[in-house]
């Protein structure tokens, strides 16, 4: 049971956004759960003026503090060390400017994903933050998760496309950083930092964005191949190629069986139960896309691809979806899921996914892979109810760390359950440099009070 | 300068690498802006150890630091505000790996812009930021200042192409943030430190990413009779959604300062031209093109033109980055402004920036990256005389108040360095100011490395301060965060 505020505090808080937005209800606070752990207290401010003022009370009493948006992603990280407030920002929500013709936009952290799409759709413009959770995800949580999106192959990840932010600091200063246009010096750029950040530098509440024309025409190619090494060639020969596809993502057997195929947007999908697959997505005009299929099905050819089919438009956008939603497809695809994710460069990537499937292997553990763009790698563990899991579980989590010395990669646990937290430290195998992480943390939130223990390092 | 201290960096790096004589300091007083600002001493090092020793020296003495690439710059950011010395990075220019099969190269901070690219092109890549300096700025100055180019519109600027770093904080401390791999892991500390201008750390190593060269590239030249109606182009091409990877607009009157200049093929009779350069595959680029060609004359244009080979497009490329050199000739003195405005505005801030040059009587040229909205106004003048001197300070203060006033950015490009420090307050507010302190002070918390910039001078505490000729401070504190 967690400890309730007192009275003086809640008062405190109640008159900053009103008796209706604390919530300190046990449901709503085991609503707001993190790693099992329940806040104290729940806040709802407005705008940015209220979610200021509650840092502020919160750092004079010295509470831990949480941002949270629609909280679909929120089990990213470590658990907290304390957990005092949910500062929940989901009234803090809107579109705050468009000017379509500069194409960019400024939108307000609780605005969810789905929303600024149709308001971009409208426009014929998109974003290109494809990233799980689409449906109900927060623009604020989608950045401080730092989840990507298989449109990274061509747009990049948020930081390429985020220029600019306004957030509270740790200090209770209402800052910013960047701008509305799609250029900009001028100053420090706060916002990256903000990028994958889990809450630990600040509650954000507006992001400003450049967006993109949404092509007349979108389409896909799938091909399958005998094994991990000819699927990598083929992605390989794409990237060297005229091409610039704007996804490209390689699928383990496993995963194209257990996430594609079921829901496959293709009807003449039939993929063997040992293929690699291989996930191209393109956009331009109908002539563009014409050459990219043909050049494709040449190069799929070259690759002694054993199938290849062609994606259509109208089958594209559920392709999409499901290289999409492929982190949270595979989280939900057990309770006892854990959902790791590596970085990495294309040299290190056969190396790499060998390794992973051989150690799901030998832990005797299902797994499914998908890598993204050739920079990132998403695998699934499915182990199985057993005590012995744990230790197993372990054993990965440290031959992973081994394989380090000799590939470059970094590893993150992105899901796995709450319990298993304990013993598995999620940042254990991620990269960085913790000694410049812990100058800019003390300078963003002096007192110590966001999201304490979430973050690489300890912060 | 205590000649103490030139004796123990002539022992660390040898005579040849120190100069102290004034002459060869006058040298180093000045970079591309209109400031100026005397170095006490020049050092050159070889690599990170040379950067280590050098930073623990100056911090022992309590001498500030500055960095110095190419000194092209265009904001005053290598400039030694606070005397002191001054890491001249000329000679760490090496390129020490490029791995073509993950796409980057790891690089010195002094390597030439255009030298990387050189290095790459026979394998068919290149290093996407092109500022006009390309063939003499270097890649650490363009990593301080985050520096863009006519192509960054369809590629991004230099952070979007650094993946990786090696620092040299104020203390002596070596850290490597990023790698060649795109998320590191940690906080994106190279997004930080990417444009900090020299404040917060040395940079001593680079991992950039290497481009693919596109398999076509066309180059269009698009004559206008006046500017309104090249601007009009641009907002409208930008609101069809139409993509060029460079879309850069040069004025009448500048067309006729460039053809004295460089012979171009720039039309001399004409208000405006957009330069328009699109990149990607044949059928894309041959679509682009054809839509470009009817906007522009869906706004008047009088032509448009197509490079027909490789000669007349680097020619027309030529023309466009040797602009400055060409309106330098023109007056004793001139000033470009850097600022950025949504494309959307861009017919209405010319006119304004024009109404601004008549108000003042000074001849203002405009040559910018119209596709981004990042405007570079020259103004001409004597600074000879004082009262024309305040009048182009007065043109040039009203034009980016504007700008800032319309939604845009102070800089897009140039970086703030001690040009624009004053007018930082025009868009930040004392919570913003407190913030970028705050980081700041982590960083570099005795202000060793590059007084003076970014930070306006009326906002006080440690970060602004100046400190001119012997800066030696008996029992200075330790510099440990």
């Amino acid at each position: 049971m967690t400890q309730e505020l007192t009275a003086s505090l809640e008062q405190r808080l109640e008159s900053v956004v009103g008796a209706e937005h604390l919530l300190v209800a046990e449901s709503d606070l085991a609503a707001y759960a993190i790693d099992g752990i329940r806040p104290r207290v729940v806040i709802r401010p407005e705008d940015a003026a209220q979610a200021a003022e509650v840092i502020r009370v919160a750092l004079e009493a010295k509470l831990a503090v949480i941002p949270v948006g629609a909280r679909s992603s929120v089990a990213v990280g470590a658990p907290p060390s304390r957990y005092d407030v949910a500062v929940d920002v989901t009234r803090i929500a809107g579109i705050a400017q468009y000017d379509p013709g500069d194409l960019t936009i400024g939108v307000l952290a609780g605005t969810t994903l789905a929303k600024l799409s149709r308001t971009l759709a409208k426009n014929k413009q998109f974003l290109p933050l494809a990233v799980p959770f689409f449906e109900d995800a927060t623009v604020g949580g989608a950045i401080a998760c730092g989840l990507d999106s298989p449109l990274r192959h061509f747009y990049g990840t948020a930081r390429d496309f985020l220029i600019g932010a306004e957030f509270v600091d740790g200090a209770g200063g209402q800052a910013k950083s960047g701008g509305c246009v799609v250029k900009n010096v001028t100053g420090y750029d706060f916002h990256k930092l903000l990028c994958g950040s889990l809450g630990t530098l600040g509650v954000i509440t507006r992001l400003n964005f450049r967006t993109f024309p949404l092509q007349p025409v979108r389409r896909g190619f799938i091909a399958s191949f005998l094994d991990e090494a000819a699927a990598i060639a083929f992605a390989r020969a794409v990237a060297a190629s005229a091409l610039a596809p704007a996804v490209l993502d390689i699928l383990s057997p496993e995963f194209a069986t257990q996430f594609l195929e079921e829901k496959s947007p293709v009807e003449s999908l039939r993929l063997d139960t040992q293929a690699w697959t291989v996930c191209v997505g393109f956009e331009g005009s109908s002539a563009v896309c014409e050459r990219y299929t043909r050049e494709l099905a040449r190069l799929a050819r070259e690759a002694a691809a054993q199938n290849a089919v062609a994606v259509r438009e109208s089958q594209y956008p559920a392709l999409l979806e499901v290289l999409r939603e492929a982190p949270a497809a595979m989280r939900a695809a057990s309770p006892r899921a854990v959902v790791l994710r590596f970085s990495t460069v294309p040299s290190a990537l056969p190396g790499l996914i060998r390794s992973l499937r051989s150690f799901a292997q030998s832990s005797w553990m299902a797994s499914a892979i998908l890598a993204r763009s050739s920079a990132a790698v998403y695998q699934v563990l499915l182990p199985k109810q057993d005590e012995s899991t744990e230790k197993q579980l372990a054993y990965f989590w440290q031959s992973v760390g081994s394989l380090r010395s000799q590939l470059e990669f970094s590893a993150t646990i992105l899901f796995c359950p709450a319990a298993w937290k304990r013993t598995l430290n999620v940042w254990a195998h991620a990269s960085g440099a913790p000694a410049l992480d812990r100058r800019v943390k003390k300078a963003f939130d002096p007192g110590g009070i966001f999201a304490p223990g979430r973050f690489a390092g300890g912060l | 300068m205590n000649s103490a201290i030139a004796a123990e960096l002539t022992a660390l790096l040898g005579t040849r690498n120190v100069l102290t004589r004034p002459e060869d300091l006058a040298l180093y007083e000045y970079d591309g802006s209109v400031d100026r600002a005397r170095p006490e001493i020049v050092v050159f090092p070889d690599n990170t150890q040379d950067v280590v020793n050098i930073v623990k020296l100056a911090g022992k003495h309590d001498v500030p630091i500055v960095g110095r690439g190419a000194g092209t710059g265009l904001s005053g950011g290598a400039l030694p505000r606070g005397g002191g010395i001054m890491i001249a990075f000329a000679r760490m220019n090496r390129i020490l790996e490029v791995d073509l099969e993950n796409r980057r190269a790891i690089v010195q901070p002094g390597l030439v812009n255009f030298d990387l690219t050189r290095a790459v092109e026979a394998s068919g890549f290149y290093f996407a930021p092109d500022p006009s300096s390309q063939k003499s700025c270097t890649i650490g100055g363009n990593v301080a200042e985050n520096s863009g180019g006519p192509h960054t519109l369809a590629y991004g600027v230099t952070s979007n192409h650094v993946t990786g770093l090696t620092l040299v904080l104020p203390n002596g401390e070596v850290q490597r943030i990023g790698g060649k791999r795109s998320d590191a892991g940690g906080y994106d500390l190279c997004g930080l430190l990417v444009g900090s201008e020299g404040t917060l750390a040395l940079v001593t190593e680079i991992i950039v990413k290497l481009s693919k060269k596109p398999e076509a590239t066309r180059t269009l030249l698009a004559i206008f009779e006046t500017v309104d109606d090249a601007t009009e182009t641009v907002a409208d091409m930008t609101a069809r959604a139409i993509t060029p990877a460079a879309c850069e607009m040069l004025d009448g009157w500048t067309l006729g300062a460039i053809e004295d200049y460089v012979h171009a093929g720039f039309p001399r009779d004409s208000g405006a031209v957009l330069l328009i350069e699109i990149e990607g595959i044949a059928e894309a680029v041959e679509e682009q093109a054809a839509a470009i060609d009817e906007v522009c004359r869906a706004h008047r244009a009088r032509d448009v033109r197509t490079a027909k080979d490789n000669q007349e497009r680097e020619l027309l490329w030529k023309g466009r980055k040797t602009a400055f050199g060409a309106l330098g000739r023109l007056a004793p003195a001139n000033y470009v402004l850097d600022a950025v405005i949504p494309r959307s505005k861009l017919p209405q801030a010319l006119r304004r920036v024009e109404e601004i040059s008549r108000q003042t009587g000074l001849q203002i040229g405009n040559i910018f990256h119209a596709g981004d909205g990042n405007l570079h106004p020259l103004v001409l003048f004597d600074p000879r005389e004082q009262e024309q001197y305040q009048r182009a300070v007065r043109a040039s203060t009203d034009i980016v108040r504007y700008c800032v006033e319309i939604g845009g950015t102070l800089t897009g490009e140039h970086g703030v360095g001690m040009e624009k420090a004053e007018l930082m307050t025009l868009m930040f507010s004392e919570a913003d100011f407190a913030l970028m302190r705050r980081v700041h002070h982590e960083f570099n918390p005795l202000t060793l490395l590059n007084p003076g910039k970014i930070f306006p001078m009326g906002k006080g505490c440690g970060e602004t301060r100046i400190r001119t000729g012997s800066a030696h401070v008996p029992g200075a504190p330790s510099v440990n965060a």
